[in-house]
């Protein structure tokens, strides 16, 4: 069975979760979900790394993974904190709503 | 002895770095006490290090400091022979005088302290300048003697005279500077070193006599000296600098500094005498600044003017010295004259002090009742520069004037020229000494001459002596001068003694021409009216024949000129406008760009998608880079 399932199986994976990512942050308007879609491409490279890191019997891809892994933890962290931020100010994490940085 | 030689110099400089920053509290007059002292310290200190070229047990050393510049092989070092060992005693014994003198003179001047702080900046700089025992450490005290006659000219600013006198000494010296300096750089490329040493062993063996690369060094080094030694055309600084307060001009305008350019041609003798067209060259200009500042002197009304004019003359004597190849004669005339010379201008200061600074001499007249020691002293400074036996002047401006007639040939016309100077000289000096002292007085109303204090009558007494007696030092009958100078100038030709005979007939001739200057001068001046001076003559050499005024058109208004097109039309429209230009497109840039800023985070992530895109499309399709 593992025969079958080939690495290409995984990276079409990877470019679909992608791709619902970049469309999810560029549609949607609320700033938890354009978070969670940029989550969500993360995870998508992190699955290209992995599975092409297995193909190739090399280590880095895992490395790589787990670099991923740790600075979207820290990332999570500050975004959240943020987007809490602007609810309180706010009470509303639209982000067309948040446009003081236009030129 | 010499391990302590740095001492000479480091004295000065530890004297004016206290005054410059402690000399307030030490106030008037404890500052001019210290400085004075310092000096003192280095003129024992250059005595006892000299004894031994005076018994002739010592020789020429080089003593070396400390590494300067390692990358050039140019170290600080200090060449000790007796050349430098003269200028040495010259600079601190009659700067220490000079010294004694101010500390009466500028009695209760502001600005005390800062004043003898940087004449003790000028001895120290003084002393490298003849101490190096390279040419890049020599540059140095060479600019250094700059700064500090510049810092003290216009020593009192607020005078614009002052002000502008102080700035065109500097400007004018820096154009001679920069004939320095090609030589400087040319030597460098010849000899790979500036070690006076080297060079002078070195040249010889190198280059023939009438070689075209020290022609070139030769003439450009003038082209310095004339700057700082006032030659034609680089004199005019000179009578202007006279703003500087009087002990000044006696120290550094007429002493010491001035003779820096003699003494640096002294010092490349062996260059020199490789070159027999520069010296010609040397001579003439020497003979012709002597001629013309003789003339100008004669119209002179202001007592400082004619005797910086007479300054610029006598350093003409020297350089035609040093050009005709009598590097010692050259030098005892420097010698010579920085004693009396220092003597007449301390003596003028003498005068205007106590004439609450009238310098007009016909306003003088008859000081000598009121001035007895001023007018004694003063009277052995006039005698010894018009020349008359046995003044110290009589035997160094005769040994000068035989030499040049021993060369014979075209020679013979400096020679004449040099004995129309002295006629000059003794009629100018002695129309300044009777204007002065003699006569009816002429003072202005409540004008109360008095006599100086001790601090500036006991450096005029001094000096007197010297002016007197130093002559004996160097008569054609015991020439202990040339031989304590032999060992500096190893390897030039002497010039050949003359015979007593020969010499007598010379003097007297020199002799005779004084008088007859010094009788007509006695006679003109002493006349109940004074002649009045205001032909064309008079006129046109009381304004220096308007040298100045055509170097204003010819030089300085078109550089000014030059500077106000770069400030107002190139800097304004050029330079500015390349800034003003980019800045401006930047800003229009940055405006029409800021549209593109809608602060909406979702343009900006599909931005980065599109560019995303565009990046992935340019590798497959048209990169090629799978």
């Amino acid at each position: 069975m593992s025969d079958i399932v080939t690495v290409d199986w995984y990276l079409i994976l990877a470019a679909a979760l992608f791709a619902i990512g970049v469309a999810g942050v560029l549609i949607r308007r609320n700033a938890l979900v354009m978070f969670m879609s940029i989550e969500l491409m993360l995870n998508s490279v992190n699955l290209t790394f992995v599975a092409v890191s297995k193909e190739l019997g090399l280590i880095e891809g895992q490395v790589a993974a787990l670099f991923v892994m740790v600075v979207a933890a820290a990332e999570v962290t500050v975004g959240l904190a943020i987007i809490v931020a602007i609810f309180r100010l706010r009470a509303s994490a639209n982000v067309d709503e948040l446009a003081e940085l236009k030129g | 002895m010499t391990d302590w030689l740095w001492l000479l110099v480091a004295l000065p400089l530890l004297g004016a770095l206290v005054n410059l920053f402690f000399g307030r509290r030490l106030g008037e007059p404890a500052s001019g006490w210290l400085a004075l002292i310092v000096v003192v310290a280095s003129f024992l200190i250059g005595a006892a290090a000299s004894v031994g070229f005076f018994t002739g047990d010592e020789l020429p050393e080089t003593v070396y400091l400390f590494e300067w510049i390692p990358i050039l092989g140019v170290d600080a070092a200090i060449l000790w022979d007796p050349l430098s060992a003269l200028l040495t005693l010259i600079v601190t014994g009659v700067g220490s005088l000079i010294h004694l003198f101010s500390i009466g003179y500028m009695h209760g001047d502001e600005r005390f302290p800062r004043y003898f702080s940087f004449l003790n900046l000028f001895i120290a700089s003084m002393l490298i300048l003849v101490l190096a025992a390279n040419y890049a450490v020599m540059f140095v005290g060479w600019e250094l003697v700059g700064l500090s006659s510049y810092l003290l000219i216009s020593f009192w600013f607020t005078k614009p005279a002052a002000a502008a006198a102080g700035k065109k000494a500097f400007i004018v010296n820096r154009i001679g500077d920069w004939g320095f300096l090609i030589a400087l750089m040319i030597i460098f490329a010849t000899f790979g070193t500036f070690d006076f040493e080297t060079i002078f062993a070195e040249a010889p063996l190198m280059f023939g006599v009438g070689s075209g690369t020290i022609t070139a060094i030769t003439l450009l080094l003038f082209v310095g000296a004339a700057g700082k030694s006032a030659q034609i055309p680089l004199y005019v600084w000179l009578p202007d600098a006279m703003e500087g307060p009087t002990p000044v001009s006696a120290l550094i305008h007429a002493a010491t500094m001035v003779t820096a350019g003699v003494f640096m041609i002294a010092r490349s003798a062996v260059l020199y005498e490789l070159a027999p067209a520069s010296g010609v060259v040397v001579a003439v200009v020497g003979t012709a600044t002597a001629l013309l500042a003789a003339v100008i002197a004669v119209a002179q009304t202001d007592i400082k003017r004619v005797l910086a004019y007479s300054t610029i003359s006598q350093l003409g004597y020297m350089v035609l010295a040093v050009g005709a190849g009598a590097y010692s004669a050259g030098m005892f005339h420097l010698t010579t004259h920085a004693i009396f010379k220092a003597l007449l201008f301390l003596g003028a200061g003498s005068v205007i002090h106590a004439l609450a600074g009238e310098q007009n001499m016909f306003k003088m007249g008859g000081l000598r009742k009121p001035m007895p020691i001023t007018w004694i002293t003063m009277a052995a400074g006039w005698l010894a520069i018009v020349g008359i036996v046995p003044f110290a002047g009589f035997w160094s401006k005769d040994e000068i004037l035989f030499a040049v007639f021993n060369r014979g040939d075209g020679w013979l016309i400096l020679w004449l020229l040099g004995l129309v100077v002295a006629l000059l000289t003794a009629f100018y000096m002695t129309r300044l000494f009777v204007l002065t002292f003699v006569g009816k007085p002429r003072w202005d109303d409540g004008v109360e001459p008095h006599e100086s204090p001790p601090s500036m009558t006991i450096p005029l007494i001094v000096l007197a002596v010297l002016a007197l007696g130093l002559g004996a030092w160097n008569t054609p009958f015991r020439l202990s001068f040339e031989h304590f100078l032999e060992p500096s100038f190893e390897g030039v030709p002497h010039p050949e003694g003359a015979s007593t005979s020969e010499f007598v007939i010379f003097a007297g001739l020199v002799l005779v021409i004084a008088i007859i200057g010094l009788a007509a001068a006695w006679w003109r001046y002493t006349r109940d009216p004074l002649p009045a001076e205001d032909g064309s003559f008079w006129r046109n050499a009381l304004a220096g024949f308007h040298v100045d005024d055509f170097y204003g058109r010819t030089i300085v208004a078109p550089g000014k000129a030059i500077a106000t097109w770069s400030s107002e039309v190139f800097d304004r429209k050029v330079i500015d406008g390349v800034a003003e230009g980019t800045a401006r497109g930047i800003r229009d840039a940055g405006s029409g760009t800021s549209a593109l800023q809608t602060g909406q985070v979702r343009w900006y992530a599909a931005g980065m998608a599109i560019a995303g895109i565009l990046v992935i499309v340019f590798f497959l399709f048209i990169g090629g880079a799978f």
